[in-house]
């Protein structure tokens, strides 16, 4: 049986983990840290899997590929909650809606009645919405950890460890994010800055995402009056510190979606670079016996699994899937 | 053609690099187009200098104009750093200052520019001054060292055009010789060649083009607009007249009665 080693146990790390498994071949993950936990970009992850709301401002792969991932999800984690998705505008932004729906599909546009029904903490606050049905999301750092666990009774095996993937032999898979830019040059950081709340007097069903020209929020119920607000999009890859403009931002949108959300406590504050290309497509490149698939910028959920569908099928099959970049 | 700080551009059109859905989108617009300068932000973008160095590394290869801007900035002292760091990071001496004095319009502060305008002008640099249309304002500008103006068609990212045609026009007539651009407000070609046939020497937009459905063909149809004013500007347009006008003479109709 062939062995196959993946650097870097994030969700993409872990996503191909479970392809390559399921394909008969042993696995062996090396991470500088032990187990699921803050050193990785899909522990801040807002979990949502909206391929349809994606498609506003992303590539059509995104809206294509990522319309299987809740599916794949349920399938490894269990932890999938199909509700869809709410948007809604300020009044004075309905234009950003109109915009919104012209350059999505799925939806259904709702009224005040319905969203009452809906989200009895959003009733009276817009009159005007579009539900994404077969939209879903998930918790993150459960997915994660119960698709280690199933990697780990399957057979995969954990080390904790520097690894370089120039110094190890056999077939490498580099997933390491940023940190694989000295190998990737047009890998670029897209920081991020979320946060997370505890609100008992809000409760939420679905996702919900309020757009504005300037400061887009989404809001991701978690459960027991938990609720992820996320999150920035700036051009950099600082991953040390959230800046205070940032929370500043979140918070006021939150309180204009509910005020409520002024009297949360803040449980987390987040921030990370997510890794990117230059179409925010993810890539994955050949070189010898390394296999780099990275960059799936804040569609990390969304993605991996189409992701690690085709890096298995260029170990297996020796296929040049959509993503593969021969250049 | 009005240089700007002695240098010549290939066309009017200044096209910002901010809100796209991509930078390979963004690289797009800039080729297709050929929009020859390239504003953006230092502050709101990419916090500290280092850190922001792929994006930046992507707007150089564009290959045209740079100009920074001092967006997001509200206070002198924050402008002047911002332009300090612009010049370090870009290695030119251009700046678009930005001092904004409401957050929800995003308005600029002009009593806060013309004292930026001022700081930085006497340290060499050479200030694009986003400003209102106001004649007085303007003059305090070029007083303070600034050899541009950029007055805005309407509030950044409005989309309503040009909302004082009468004010624009006036500046025109009262600096003649003075480079000016329309900043911000644009949300259609049409609007940025009206502009231009005002006889104003650029247009300076984003997010029209940027958050469009396709940003390409939006930057193209931009630039198509805004050489059709250059062009219109330099014809010396027909008198508009309140009677209809008859290209052909009437012919046997001896009585207008």
């Amino acid at each position: 049986m062939s062995q196959v080693t993946i650097i870097g146990a994030g969700v993409a790390g872990l996503t191909i983990a479970r392809e390559v498994l399921d394909r008969s071949l042993k696995v062996t993950l090396i991470d500088r840290y032990e187990g699921i936990g803050p050193h990785q970009c899909s522990w801040w992850a807002g979990g949502m899997l909206a391929p349809f709301c994606e498609g506003e401002s992303a590539e059509e792969p995104v809206v294509r590929l990522g319309a299987g991932a809740a599916a794949w999800w349920q399938k490894h984690s269990g932890s999938v909650t199909q509700a869809g998705s709410l948007v809604v505008s300020p009044a004075r932004d309905r234009a950003d809606m109109r915009r919104f729906a012209r350059r999505t599909t799925e939806f259904r546009e709702i009224g005040a009645e319905e969203i009452a029904k809906l989200e009895p903490d959003l009733a009276g606050r817009f009159s005007n919405g579009l539900l994404f049905e077969t939209e879903a999301h998930l918790a993150p750092r459960e997915a994660l950890q119960k698709l280690r666990a199933g990697l780990i009774k399957d057979g995969a095996t954990f080390e904790v460890g520097e690894a370089d993937p120039d110094q190890l032999t056999g077939l490498v898979v580099d997933t390491r994010g940023f940190a694989a830019k000295p190998a990737l040059p047009d890998l670029r950081g897209v920081k991020g800055e979320m946060l997370i709340l505890k609100c008992d007097d809000v409760s939420l069903s679905r996702p919900v995402r309020l757009l504005h020209p300037r400061i887009p929020l989404y809001v991701v119920p978690r459960g027991d009056g938990i609720f992820m607000l996320g999150a920035t999009m700036i051009e950099s890859s600082a991953s040390a510190h959230p800046t205070a403009r940032a929370m500043l931002e979140l918070l006021s949108a939150a309180y204009a979606l509910n005020p409520a959300f002024g009297e949360a406590e803040v449980l987390e504050i987040g921030v990370d670079s997510r890794p990117a290309f230059a179409d925010n497509l993810p890539r994955i490149r050949r070189q010898g016996n390394i296999i780099r698939a990275n960059g799936l910028y804040r569609h990390g959920f969304l993605l991996s699994p189409a992701l690690a569908r085709m890096v298995a099928d260029v170990i297996t099959k020796d296929e040049q899937p959509e993503f593969y970049d021969a250049a | 053609m009005r240089q700007f700080y002695g240098t010549e551009l290939a066309n009017g059109f200044m096209l910002g690099t901010a809100l796209y859905p991509s930078p390979a989108i963004l690289e797009q617009a800039f080729r297709q187009s050929g929009a020859s300068v390239a504003t953006v932000s230092l502050r709101r973008e990419s916090g500290q200098a280092r850190e922001g160095q792929d994006f930046w590394g992507i707007i150089r290869e564009l290959g045209v104009h740079v100009l920074p801007n001092t967006a997001g900035c509200h206070t002198v002292k924050e402008a002047v750093t911002t332009a300090h760091m612009a010049r370090e990071v870009f290695g030119t001496k251009w700046i678009k200052l930005e001092v904004i004095g409401d957050q929800d319009t995003l308005q600029p502060d002009v009593f806060a520019l013309v004292e930026a305008a001022r700081i930085l002008a006497e340290d060499g640099f050479e200030v694009f001054p986003y400003t209102t249309d106001d004649l007085v304002v303007a003059d305090k500008l070029l007083h303070a060292g600034c050899e541009v103006l950029m007055p805005w068609g309407a509030p950044i990212g409005s989309g309503l055009g040009l909302n004082n045609i009468y004010a624009l026009r006036s500046m025109r007539a009262h600096f003649p010789d003075v480079p000016l651009v329309v900043d911000a407000g644009l949300g259609l070609p049409s609007q940025a060649a009206a502009a231009m046939e005002l006889g104003y020497d650029a247009v300076l937009l984003n997010t029209a083009v940027a958050k469009a459905g396709d940003p390409v063909g939006m930057a193209c149809a931009f630039a198509k607009a805004v050489e059709a004013g250059t062009l219109a500007a330099t014809a010396d347009p027909m008198e508009p007249r309140d009677m209809a006008a008859p290209s052909t003479p009437l012919i046997g109709k001896a009585f207008l009665s």
